[in-house]
């Protein structure tokens, strides 16, 4: 599998998830700078988490208008995977690969912590090694991450299997209790109608390694591994 | 030009003897810019003139030191090749005015004083005093602080890691927000301020100049009045997204031989460090200021050179090496330019608009401010109070009421609102002793607090110095970890007052001996002086912030019971000290008594045991005993647990319970430990000369102690409950 991090001026979790990716595939993924205008021969395309560019405004808006972004577009057209982390969901959202926008959380504030996520849909590249039910924990770390979409495109969402994870509570109920930013439905992440572009507000690489407090989301690079090479 | 009138002398806060001197270095009045020039360069926070001899009097060096304060940052040697930089430093003053500004660019300030060494920063803590919680700022405040840290780490994709909290109603009128950063550099890449090379360019890079902040270091060295409010354009305006275009930037060129010499622009922006460079090569610089990058029109030479516009650093550069520099900063979009000149004058020679707007000798400014012996007098002693004389409440009723308390509660509230996961390598995060952060792909860890207790050292300075310091040293042995080394943040009123000096050469004095006795040094630091409102003066604060070190990451302890059945063991020795206990305020509403003493030796001998028993795998959890007391260090253990397993005490009959359960006697430890393990565990104490007894055993859902038992659902709801209920939000979930 050849996969690429597209680095923004202001991403953080680029080197992150570029970790995350070399421990489950063996190689270091290609680091892609925002300015670039070409992308190589890719079967995995990661946006990672951040701030792209300050984002004082709406989150991903201006990343969705730079050079790479549209060579990012092109690929994802192509059939290449993409996955979008936090800000990169942000961004895919933003440049009209995802459907839905990301608003401010609920309570008006970043929350980082540790959230526990229902498995949607296991049928993908994306999560061939949970399966759909299984209650994962990844951290969560960001102020706007309250998704929303129309409701009649929620519903073509859903019969199309397009909700990827949804915020819930250690035994898989989803409630407003589990939701911890305001999200339509409790939704964490979703998939384009294809399911080759995953966008998602939870960080699965930052519990990727037993040492930092468990390993669910290393199972999501696996998946992708397996399914990519 | 301007008239230099005593009223225009003392609005820039000089006093009539400062002047005389300034007269005396010129051999003729100074103009307006020279003056303001003056009055930064020899505030109080700049010059640290009230301090300087007593800071002097501190503990500064040991092997692993490879830098001690008097650069941007202390660096300590972690091995093959490696260092962290560290310091604190507070942002008291702006954060009152204008709190989410002020935090924010507290954050910003100190992540530069550690990326301009050559670290990346690795990890961000913080030392936070609000007022009372009555207080009808107080919740304005601790939101505006909160926020502003979390805003500027978060983008910058620094984790901030841990910190402290305390209300208290003496920091009604002043806040205090001291932050610290902990960066990781490679020993042989380390850069320093100092100037060299007569001819070679000197290069303004970063943000541009604007009129933000002009006068901050002055405003900061001053008592509050009722007018404070009108200082808010002395505050400046953070842009954390141009810092993390700054700390790439920098680090970038710093991987390249362009940098002769660097230093960022904070307090008192381009005067203090064009100074500071000049004056510690030796050198002069001649500056044009119209080259400065200006972000508005028609700035003076005085505003130019007072703006504490963030996000800019000042370098000498190689010649030669000018256009390799300006493509780094232009790939990331940042103003570079070339400003001056290094001379070999010994002079400041400031030119706008063609002219010479100011001509200054460097040395006399730099290394002549005034030091000031201020009269002091030691506080009296507080009388020891006995257990007998404090009223004994039901253990499990006060311990509930302790862990609701503004100063025990849980500050998952705050942060929360932290990323403290980013860069992945946070192995402890904030809620325990110290945060543990691992040395980005090795095995080791750094291992971060900052403790001190302010009403330890309000009953007793040069004791409350002490704790601090050894309080820190616990905490990191508590995971774990080698305590290495310390900065130190200390925030004081007005020492002009003989009373206030008094704290601060009495607490300096304490931390100085126990730096000394447990080999743990003060690398870097920072002080806060003038922190009154009206004649009210703060609680001393000498915020400590210690850094130790853990070759195996993966045995570093954690604070949280882990089965059912293990022995509860205690290190080192329970009188039942209540003076200036939190039970004494919180349960009788009553705030004296003399602090707990701390014996060093015996701190450092307990340290060791529990550093080496840890390192040998023979305890399941580890917690240091402070705030509070016993039963509150058992009951986070307990709280800390996911499967919530209590504990069964068994109190001795030699003492009051409470003073048992509740007494701060310093130098302990909680350990749990595994059946198997305890003979060994037991002996090791006995090798190292140090107590240690088996209290009770984990096991249920409740803390039970003195035949009253409290269930710890109920323990947690208090603790959780009562910062979401304060801040007025839904309780944070966990």
């Amino acid at each position: 599998m050849k996969a690429a991090v597209i680095v923004f001026p202001g991403s953080n979790c680029d080197r992150d998830v570029a970790v995350a990716l070399e421990a489950s595939l063996g190689t270091k993924p290609l680091m892609v700078w925002h300015r670039d205008t070409q992308l190589p021969d890719l079967d995995l395309i990661v946006v990672p988490g951040g701030f792209s560019y300050g984002d004082y405004l709406r989150c991903g808006a201006m990343a969705a208008h730079s050079p790479i972004m549209r060579e990012v577009k092109a690929k994802a057209d192509a059939g290449t995977r993409v996955l979008g982390i936090c800000n990169g969901f942000q961004i895919l959202t933003e440049s009209g690969l995802l459907p839905g926008v990301l608003m401010r959380n609920r309570n008006l504030k970043f929350i980082c912590k540790d959230v526990f996520l229902r498995v949607e849909n296991d049928r993908t590249d994306f999560c061939r090694y949970y399966r759909s039910g299984d209650v994962v924990r990844f951290p969560i770390a960001h102020a706007e991450g309250n998704y929303f979409v129309e409701p009649h495109a929620f519903r073509e969402m859903e019969d199309n299997g397009q909700i990827a994870f949804r915020y819930c509570d250690r035994n898989g109920r989803v409630s407003d209790a589990s939701n911890p930013n305001g999200s339509l439905s409790g939704v964490a992440g979703v998939y384009n109608a294809k399911k080759t572009v995953l966008g998602l507000m939870p960080h699965p690489e930052r519990l990727a390694e037993d040492l930092l407090g468990g390993s669910d989301g290393k199972l999501m690079f696996d998946s992708l591994v397996e399914a990519l090479s | 030009m301007s008239q230099i009138t005593p009223e225009v002398i003392a609005s820039h806060g000089i006093k009539p003897d400062e002047y005389t001197k300034i007269l005396e270095i010129l051999g003729r009045a100074p103009n307006l810019t020279e003056l303001g020039i003056f009055s930064v360069m020899w505030s109080e926070h700049c010059s640290y003139k009230s301090s300087k001899k007593w800071l002097k009097t501190l503990p500064t060096k040991a092997p692993w030191v490879i830098c001690g304060p008097g650069e941007n940052a202390g660096v300590i040697d972690i091995g093959d090749g490696q260092a962290i930089i560290f310091k604190m430093e507070s942002h008291n003053h702006p954060s009152f005015i204008e709190p989410y500004q002020g935090a924010a660019t507290g954050v910003g300030g100190i992540l530069r004083d550690v990326f301009t060494m050559g670290a990346r920063p690795i990890a961000n803590m913080n030392a936070l005093r609000f007022g009372d919680p009555s207080h009808p700022k107080t919740r304005h405040l601790v939101a505006g602080v909160i926020a502003g840290i979390g805003g500027y780490g978060n983008c910058v994709g620094v984790p901030t890691v841990g910190g402290e909290t305390n209300f208290h109603a003496s920091y009604n009128g002043n806040i205090l927000v001291n932050a610290m950063t902990v960066g990781l550099a490679d020993k042989d890449k380390i850069f320093y301020s100092a100037a060299a090379g007569i001819g070679n360019p000197v290069v303004y890079v970063g943000s541009k100049t604007g009129r933000d902040g002009i006068h901050g270091a002055t405003m900061a060295s001053a008592e509050f009045s009722e007018d404070s409010e009108e200082k808010r354009p002395t505050v400046q305006v953070g842009d954390p997204f141009t810092e993390k275009l700054l700390i790439e930037a920098c680090l970038e060129l710093m991987n390249t031989d362009a940098i002769v010499a660097i230093q960022d622009m904070g307090a008192a922006g381009l005067t203090s460090s064009s100074f500071e460079m000049a004056s510690k090569g030796g050198l002069g610089i001649e500056m044009d200021l119209d080259a400065v990058p200006m972000r508005e029109e028609g700035m003076s030479a005085y505003e130019i050179m007072l703006s504490e516009s963030q996000e800019r650093m000042l370098m000498v550069i190689k010649p030669g090496r000018e256009d390799l520099a300006r493509s780094v900063f232009e790939k990331w979009e940042l103003d570079f330019a070339i400003v001056g000149t290094l001379t070999d004058s010994g002079r400041m020679v400031l030119k706008r608009h063609g002219e010479v707007v100011a001509d200054l000798p460097i040395d006399p400014l730099a290394l002549a401010s005034p030091e000031y012996d201020r009269p002091w007098v030691a506080p009296a002693k507080q009388p020891v109070i006995e257990a007998k004389d404090v009223p004994a409440h039901c253990p499990a009723d006060a311990l509930k009421q302790l862990l609701a308390c503004p100063d025990l509660a849980s500050r998952r509230w705050i942060w929360q609102q932290y990323d403290h996961m980013v860069m992945g390598d946070t192995v402890q995060r904030p809620g325990g002793d110290a945060a543990v952060v691992r040395i980005h792909g090795t095995e080791k860890a750094v291992a971060i607090t900052t403790d001190v207790t302010p009403r330890y050292v309000l009953a007793d300075p040069y004791e409350g110095g002490r704790q601090a310091v050894a309080e820190a040293y616990r905490n990191l042995s508590a995971v774990g970890a080698l305590p290495l080394a310390v900065t130190d943040n200390l925030n004081f009123g007005n020492p002009e007052k003989p009373e206030i000096m008094g704290q601060i050469v009495e607490s300096i004095r304490g931390m100085g001996q126990a730096c000394r006795e447990l080999d743990f040094p003060v690398v870097s630091g920072n002080v806060s002086l003038y922190n009154e409102t009206q004649g009210n003066a703060i609680l001393p604060t000498p915020a400590i912030g210690g850094v130790g070190l853990m070759d195996d990451v993966s045995k570093s302890a954690t604070v949280a019971f882990k089965q059912a059945g293990s022995a509860i063991v205690l290190i080192g020795e329970t009188k039942g000290w209540l003076g200036s206990s939190l039970y004494l305020r919180e349960l009788c509403g009553r705030e004296e008594g003399a602090p707990p003493p701390v014996a060093l030796h015996r701190e450092r001998r307990a340290g060791e045991l529990v550093r080496q028993l840890i390192g040998d795998g023979q305890i399941l959890a580890c917690h240091d005993v402070s705030d509070g007391g016993l039963l509150v260090a058992v009951a986070e253990m307990a709280m800390a647990s996911d499967a919530r397993i209590g504990a069964q005490l068994d109190a001795p009959s030699t003492l009051p319970l409470h003073a048992w359960c509740f007494g701060e006697d310093q130098g302990r430890y909680v350990l749990e430990v595994f059946e198997d393990d305890l003979v060994s565990v037991l002996e090791e104490a006995q090798n190292h000369d140090t107590t240690a007894r088996v209290i009770g055993k984990t096991g249920g859902h409740v803390i039970s102690v003195g035949g009253r038992a409290v269930p710890i659902d109920e323990l947690v709801d208090a603790n959780e409950g009562w910062m979401p209920a304060f801040m007025g939000s839904e309780m944070a979930q966990h």
